[in-house]
């Protein structure tokens, strides 16, 4: 019940603002209702296709992602579909990349802590060996 | 005799072909035609005599983790002027991420943010 999805979809660019807070916030709810969990919204504004969309040539990018099973999708991608203004959409499945890209980033911190650690036992070896080196001719004496 | 007749031509590979070995011409060949190489030497290559040089792979050597459709900017790096994914043996892209490239490009193509033909704009 914990998988994470990214869903990126295209609205046609001469949407207003209102309208287009309505529909994200008509996803929200349907993601709530069927117990999901929306992570974040990202609006990432008005930008040019690689190809024409229904014979549009501009149009506003909506990321979102969202945490719960594979039905909340289902239904979400199902009022996409229906809404006029949605042009396109895509879904993509990110926790086990996600699980794989912190596995990469624990390694790398543990390797850089490796790595920091002969350096600070460096600096602490020749101040440790000048005291018994100082110590060894009174010592004598 | 029977030593001479024993040795197969399996267990050892001198430089020097056999006669059975089909004619290549007299110039030693190690284990095999080696046509798989590529431009490592002078033979097989029409008239190459450089080695190429060995092209690294990117993502490794800039530790890049992480290939997203997201950043068409990076993708659009690997995809030629006609909107095709450039292969591999062009680029040195090493095969696991010559593969999560692919599948990358393909999803950003999906979504508009690269062309499935013709110039990216």
């Amino acid at each position: 019940m914990n998988r994470t999805y990214e869903l990126m979809f295209i609205v046609r660019p001469d949407m207003a603002d209102e309208d287009l807070d309505k529909l994200v916030s008509n996803l929200e709810t349907t993601v709530t209702s069927a117990a999901g969990a929306v992570k974040s919204i990202d609006r990432m504004g008005k930008r040019r296709l690689a190809y024409t969309v229904r014979k549009f040539r501009e149009g506003i990018y909506i990321l979102m992602t969202i945490e719960g099973a594979g039905t909340v999708i289902h239904e979400l991608e199902r009022r996409l579909r229906v809404t006029e203004q949605v042009i396109k959409f895509l879904t993509v499945r990110v926790d086990q990349e996600q699980k794989r890209l912190d596995k990469i980033q624990k390694l790398r911190d543990s390797r850089k802590k490796a790595s920091a650690q002969p350096a600070a036992s460096a600096e602490e070896a020749p101040a440790a060996a000048e005291p018994p080196t100082a110590d060894v001719p009174t010592a004598t004496v | 005799m029977t030593e001479e007749t024993k040795a197969p031509a399996a267990t050892e590979r001198p430089s020097r072909p056999f006669g059975e070995r089909s004619g290549g011409g007299d110039r030693p060949r190690f284990g095999g035609g080696g046509g798989r190489s590529g431009p490592g030497g002078p033979p097989r290559e029409g008239g190459r005599k450089f080695f190429r040089r060995k092209k690294v792979c990117k993502f490794c050597t800039e530790k890049i983790a992480d290939i997203n459709y997201k950043d068409y900017r990076l993708l659009g790096q690997f995809v030629a002027e006609s909107g095709k994914i450039v292969p591999r043996r062009l680029t040195g892209v090493c095969s696991p991420h010559q593969h999560r490239l692919a599948s990358a490009i393909k999803q950003a193509r999906n979504i508009a943010l690269l062309p499935f033909a013709g110039r990216a704009s």
